[in-house]
């Protein structure tokens, strides 16, 4: 075994998700908005679950931190184990709302709506760390301060006193950093949280975003449609579809040999440099992404999918290593490349 | 008009909004600046830049949906700023735009049938019967079915309300067509397809696009030609194949490198660009890219901002340093 090999088998495990099905019981139907999803993530990684709308990334991430509203949506199936704390899914709330903030915190695609307006920024911070530690008022201040330095934030004990209006939508997010990493937590979730910024901002972003991993010891479950972002950022990868993981994989395998359908799908329709200023059609995916109460029977892609053929429309496959082909420690959920249940 | 004839000229065009008004004096923010350029007919035309570069603005003082503080536009060789009622009026057959928000541009009370309608009862003096039959002949253009006509724009996802609304603006056979932003929302295999239908409408219609965006790989798929606005300027003006091989600008530079590439393989030598794009109430003087420049120099700061200067054929920048950080 290699060097780099053995450092990925001794990477331990901080969080183990089993099964995990998230429904809302709505006056249309249930809606399975996450259906027997699986997932690790191992210390000081980054994970990306990547997808379109609809496919349930968004949901993965909010039952993690069991903040589902219920009614109508309910945790009804799985395990969500955080090392050391055991499976989530069976804790009390008041234990959850320890863990929160604390352990795993989670930052969100829009800034300005998840700052409370009325509150200064530095308060804010301050908040977060009073809850979770036992500091005076002045203490909590003065980390949050270090807290905005830490994320880049020039002259910090001025800008601890703004409002978040008088910040621009970057810095809003530096904010949204320090907060959710104030109190050293061992997992960061990331929804989406450079979809709403400029290109330039979100270069910054990512960036620091990296730099924190390693200088806080935070590893990162991050939530994005950008193929970009998740080559930039990600270790390992789930590509998620109608709220079940199609694909997962090493960052690099699933670039270099992607398997599922879906997946060679998205990422040919991106528009890339042209070779020789030609006009080239994009390519696409026919169709649209079912709504999650009209799936279609067996495989939820089938109806899109350009290779679809007699099992695919009767049975939904599970989510395996390719039996048929050589692989790189993928899983993927395709009866291209497992085998069907026979008659 | 013949293919290639100029369809649209713009002169130091500018648009100044009020931001304060003080006893002493009012504040401006200046959303357009001065820009200049022309559009061929059958061109595609990309106007690419981040929040605040002024880029919808200019589409929308292009289409005289704001009135401009200066400068001319000079439309299929007239200067349409000087028309007025029924002259303006039938000038909106002639330009059209499609908008970001597939989500708030429909009117959630009117059937899709109606929506694509419109036009021609504003314009128009079409009977019922042939009305109907443009917006079914319209549907089927954008790829959508007869049955939609009856249904209400909730009952579609975004990227079938972007064909409604790219639908919409075709009624009257626009020469030029305004793309605000028109797949930023849109997942990115819908991205796929509605870009695909507007290539395809504009052989098929041999329409004029000015395609507003903010992703560069977007920009760079569907356009002829590309300016690159800062602060209410353009700072580069060429092809777009110029624009992906050989950028001028600093800015261009550094915003192409902030991409991430979806290809792990390609190592990416990244500008990562220092502090916030400023907001246009208050650009620097001197060079309005000089507080995040990295090549900026003393110049960049004491003398008036340069002018978008030609330093290969068809290939403007706005920079004092192009010949030299280039090596031209």
């Amino acid at each position: 075994m290699s060097q780099t090999q053995l450092a990925e088998k001794n990477k331990s495990l901080l969080l183990d998700v089993e099964e995990l099905s998230t429904h809302f019981f709505t006056e249309e139907g249930i809606v399975r908005a996450v259906d027997r999803v699986s997932l690790r993530l191992s210390e000081g990684d980054t994970l990306g679950i990547v997808g379109e709308s609809g496919c349930g990334k968004s949901v993965t991430a909010l039952s993690i931190l069991s903040l589902i509203p219920d009614p109508p949506g309910k945790i009804v199936g799985g395990k969500i184990t955080l090392t050391g704390r055991g499976d989530l899914t069976k804790l009390t709330e008041a234990e959850m709302r320890k863990i929160r903030g604390n352990e795993i915190s989670m930052i969100f695609q829009e800034p300005m709506t998840s700052l409370n307006p009325v509150i200064r920024v530095g308060s804010q911070i301050a908040e977060a760390i009073s809850l979770h530690q036992s500091v005076t008022k002045r203490n909590a201040l003065e980390q949050a301060i270090e807290m905005l330095k830490l994320v880049g934030i020039s002259s910090p004990e001025r800008r601890a006193k703004d409002y978040p209006h008088l910040l621009s939508g970057g810095m809003r997010q530096r904010v949204m950093i320090a907060m959710a990493l104030c109190c050293k937590p061992k997992l960061l979730i990331a929804d989406e949280p450079t979809t709403a910024l400029d290109v330039t901002i979100q270069a910054q972003i990512l960036e620091l975003m990296n730099k924190l991993k390693q200088e806080v010891g935070t590893s990162i479950i991050l939530i994005t449609h950008n193929m970009g972002v998740v080559a930039k950022m990600a270790q390992k990868v789930c590509v998620m579809y109608a709220g079940v993981v199609v694909e997962s994989a090493d960052m690099p395998v699933l670039f270099s040999d992607p398997i599922h359908p879906y997946t060679l799908g998205l990422l040919k329709s991106i528009p890339r440099k042209k070779r020789a200023g030609q006009k080239t059609r994009l390519h696409t995916i026919p169709g649209v992404v079912p709504g999650l109460l009209n799936l279609p029977k067996g495989c939820r892609f089938s109806d899109r999918c350009y290779r679809v053929h007699e099992p695919c429309r009767r049975w939904e496959p599970p989510l395996a290593p390719p039996e048929n082909r050589p692989h790189n420690g993928q899983h993927v959920r395709c009866w291209l490349y497992l085998t069907p249940p026979k008659e | 008009m013949e293919k290639n004839d100029i369809l649209l000229e713009v002169r130091n065009l500018k648009k100044y909004f009020p931001a304060s008004r003080t006893f002493r004096r009012t504040q401006w923010v200046k959303a357009v600046d001065g820009v200049d350029f022309s559009l061929r007919q059958g061109e595609t035309l990309g106007l690419v830049g981040e929040s605040g570069c002024g880029k919808t603005t200019l589409g929308r003082l292009i289409l005289r949906l704001e009135e401009p503080t200066g400068g001319d536009v000079i439309f299929e060789g007239e200067n349409i700023l000087l028309y007025k009622h029924e002259k303006l009026r039938s000038l909106r057959r002639e330009m059209q735009i499609i908008f970001q928000d597939p989500y708030s541009s429909l009117n959630p009370h009117q059937m899709v049938g109606s929506i694509i309608e419109e036009p021609f009862l504003l314009h128009t003096r079409t009977d019922k019967k042939r009305r109907r039959e443009q917006v079914l002949s319209l549907l089927e253009v954008v790829g959508l079915l007869p049955t939609h006509y009856y249904r209400y724009p909730h009952e579609f996802s975004g990227g079938q309300r972007q064909r409604i609304g790219i639908a919409r603006a075709l009624a009257l056979n626009p020469k030029l067509l305004i793309c605000d932003e028109p797949v930023s929302a849109l997942d990115v295999s819908i991205q796929a397809q509605v870009i695909n239908l507007l290539e395809d409408l504009q052989d098929k219609f041999g329409l004029t696009y000015i395609f507003i965006a903010h992703d560069l790989n977007v920009v760079e798929h569907v356009s002829d030609r590309v300016a690159v606005m800062y602060l209410g300027r353009i700072v580069e003006l060429c092809s777009s194949k110029q624009l992906y091989e050989s950028p001028f600008h600093p800015y261009t530079e550094a915003l192409f490198s902030a991409v991430p590439e979806p290809d792990p393989t390609i190592t990416q030598h990244q500008i990562i660009l220092e502090g916030d794009v400023p907001s246009p109430l208050h650009s620097p003087p001197g060079c309005h890219f000089n507080t995040r420049c990295p090549y900026v120099i003393d110049k960049c700061r004491k003398e008036p901002a340069p002018v978008l200067e030609e330093f290969t054929p068809k290939h403007s920048a706005r920079c004092w340093r192009v010949r030299e950080i280039r090596n031209i």
